[in-house]
């Protein structure tokens, strides 16, 4: 061994590996995620082309696969909303306030992360089923929950409800109350305050709890298959679509379809990594989903 | 304007902040806060902003009940402790804001606002920054920023949060002065909250010094340091000593020893206190004395720490001697104050 190595050997940080380490390790991470993460990814593009491009644009323009892609944006285009203002609300409450049972509310909002999707949607079919109490009262008034839009909706905005205000609850309980209290003090009313001052200080938290929300929406599987009874045309969403699709061994379709799902994750994922670049420090600390 | 706080009590759940603090307030004084933390000198400052609202008692601004107004109405200006500057607007429209959330009738026209929140900066010598954002300034341009925006809603009462409190000491000490002239030029009636005695000392008018949600002493600078009314004023503004004593036939004795020391009133038992440079050297025998443990030159004067326990439990006190007194660590030294205030224990 040369005296240079020993001495490089010698005021390698504490904390640093050999290099032989490095790359077996990079290499383990690499190779890791090219086989998880990529080459699925990769896969459903190319499955989707295997009968070449006009074969892929036929199977997106079916009127099935069309209904599927609709119904998917309206039920996206209903719950994120709905989530946003049912996100905010539960945030400013939790953060901004001190009442009875806070910490009861704070976990209620976390209930649909940690119960399986499915049950989600068994709920929602004990709750407005045939056998149920509800079910039949709303039948009679001509409203029909189960195996239609409105439950599909339901268990979309059920599983989806914790991304904004998740998102929210940290970063206002961060920012306190001091800026709201010199608005009120400066004789701005409520919604002034709210307008000019709340919303400014978490619009970017607001747009990536959104972002999450939204790519949840329109990618959810389980809650949807419960309550959605699986009728072509109208009560598919993409990703139920898919399924049946492939079970029909009709592949190339039901890649076709999928392939929109792999892009809207791939544009939630650049928009996130934008926002988290540009703004990290304005985005709360609990960034895990 | 006037401010009357009439026996005002605040809880926080079983917590008692405040009790029974009652004070008066003239129009254009300049009253400081100054206690320890949890005194609740702050939970005072917001209940007089209306940020909090009392459990019993009553607010007056100029003769009227403001007990029920809320914070819009009582139209107070607020400077917080980290200024809550709005970090999405620039400085000039921080300042705006209070007159562009007004309702219609009342809001001034866009120049008029213009106009104002120039005169505004330069009242805080803040012109030509008008375009930046909070972030872009220093601790003290954020704090002059704080204190114009609240005086652009013509303020009846400026009530300040530890104003300096999170600056450091040089800019500190130049704010300070720039406040006092500040205060001295607009005239408006100024409650600032403090927990450092040199600043509420310097600063204000008269000073309220508080424990424990209670006030202690009201009192201008001179009142609160040379005639301190309880053993906390005393011991919580500036340097003091304090030893137990008993008082017997008019002699002032500690360890049933007298001191040389005498005060009117009956026999009981009691503390004295005084201040280090209070004090002077004897050779008489009734004297404190004691064995000297430690010695220090401080600027200019030389800080004897002297244990007076004598057979008792040891009992350190701290006392200033002239420069030339030959000061020997381990030797003996007597001395007695030259002004001192005895507070009775309570029967």
């Amino acid at each position: 061994m040369s005296a240079e190595t020993s001495t490089s050997r010698r005021f390698r940080d504490a904390a640093t590996e050999t290099p032989l380490a490095r790359y077996i390790l990079v290499a383990i991470a690499v190779g890791f995620m090219a086989l998880i993460l990529l080459m699925p990814l990769l896969l459903v593009f190319i499955e989707a082309f295997r009968q070449g491009i006009p074969a892929f644009f036929e199977a997106l323009g079916d009127v099935d696969a069309l209904a599927a892609i609709r119904l998917t944006l309206l039920v996206a285009a209903i719950a994120v909303p709905l989530n946003l203002v049912f996100g905010v609300s539960a945030a400013w409450a939790i953060a901004k306030f001190e009442f009875k049972g806070k910490t009861f509310l704070t976990t209620l909002i976390d209930l649909p992360f940690s119960i399986s999707p499915v049950i989600s949607g068994l709920v929602y079919v004990l709750l407005f089923g045939a056998n149920s109490y509800l079910g039949p009262i709303l039948k009679g008034w001509g409203i029909e929950i189960l195996f239609a839009v409105p439950g599909i909706v339901l268990a979309t905005v059920f599983v989806t409800f914790p991304f904004v205000a998740r998102e929210l609850i940290p970063l206002m309980q961060e920012q306190g109350t001091g800026d709201e209290e010199a608005a009120l003090s400066l004789g701005a009313n409520g919604w002034q305050t709210f307008w000019y001052v709340t919303l400014p200080n978490i619009k970017w938290g607001l747009l990536y709890g959104v972002l999450l929300c939204n790519a949840r929406a329109m990618g959810e599987f389980g809650a949807v298959s419960v309550v959605s009874g699986h009728i072509r045309g109208l009560t598919e969403t993409m990703p139920l679509h898919v399924e049946v699709l492939y079970n029909e061994y009709n592949f190339v379709a039901a890649f076709a379809v999928s392939t929109l799902l792999a892009l809207l994750a791939l544009v939630t994922l650049a928009l996130k990594t934008i926002l988290e670049i540009r703004y990290g420090e304005q985005l709360s600390a609990s960034r895990k989903h | 304007m006037d401010v009357t706080i009439n026996n005002i009590r605040k809880d926080f759940g079983q917590f008692p902040a405040l009790h029974d603090v009652s004070l008066s307030v003239g129009t254009g004084e300049l009253i400081a806060l100054l206690g320890p933390s949890g005194s609740g000198k702050t939970t005072l400052l917001r209940l007089i902003a209306g940020l909090e609202q009392p459990t019993e008692g009553r607010i007056f601004f100029g003769g009227e009940d403001a007990s029920h107004k809320s914070v819009q109405e009582r139209h107070v200006g607020f400077v917080f402790q980290h200024y809550a500057l709005f970090r999405h607007m620039t400085v000039a429209d921080n300042i705006a804001f209070g007159l562009k959330v007004r309702p219609r009738a009342t809001r001034p026209p866009a120049n008029e606002i213009k106009t104002r929140v120039a005169d505004l900066l330069d009242m805080v010598q803040l012109t030509g920054l008008e375009k930046r954002y909070p972030a872009q300034l220093s601790g003290g341009q954020r704090q002059r920023v704080a204190l114009a925006r609240a005086m652009a809603i013509e303020p009846s009462v400026l009530l300040l949060d530890e104003p300096f409190g999170a600056l450091d000491a040089k800019v500190r000490k130049d704010l300070r002065r720039w406040l006092r002239e500040f205060h001295d030029r607009t005239g408006h009636t100024t409650f600032f909250v403090t927990h450092d005695q040199d600043e509420a000392l310097e600063l204000a008018d008269r000073v309220v010094v508080m424990s424990q949600g209670k006030v202690e002493q009201i009192g201008t600078a001179d009142d609160v340091y040379d005639r301190p009314n309880s053993p906390f004023v005393f011991s919580f503004i500036g340097e003091s000593s304090h030893v137990p004593v008993t008082l017997k036939a008019g002699e002032i004795l500690f360890q049933g020893e007298s001191i040389g020391l005498s005060e009117q009133g009956g026999d009981c038992d009691g503390t004295l206190f005084f201040r280090p440079q209070d004090v002077v050297l004897t050779d008489h025998s009734n004297a404190l004395s004691g064995k000297v443990t430690a010695s220090r030159r401080l600027a200019g004067t030389r800080i004897a720490e002297i244990d007076i326990s004598g057979s008792g439990e040891a009992h350190h006190i701290e006392i200033e001697v002239p420069l030339e007194a030959t000061v020997v660590v381990g030797g003996d030294l007597s001395f007695r104050p030259t002004s001192w205030k005895i507070f009775r224990d309570a029967a």
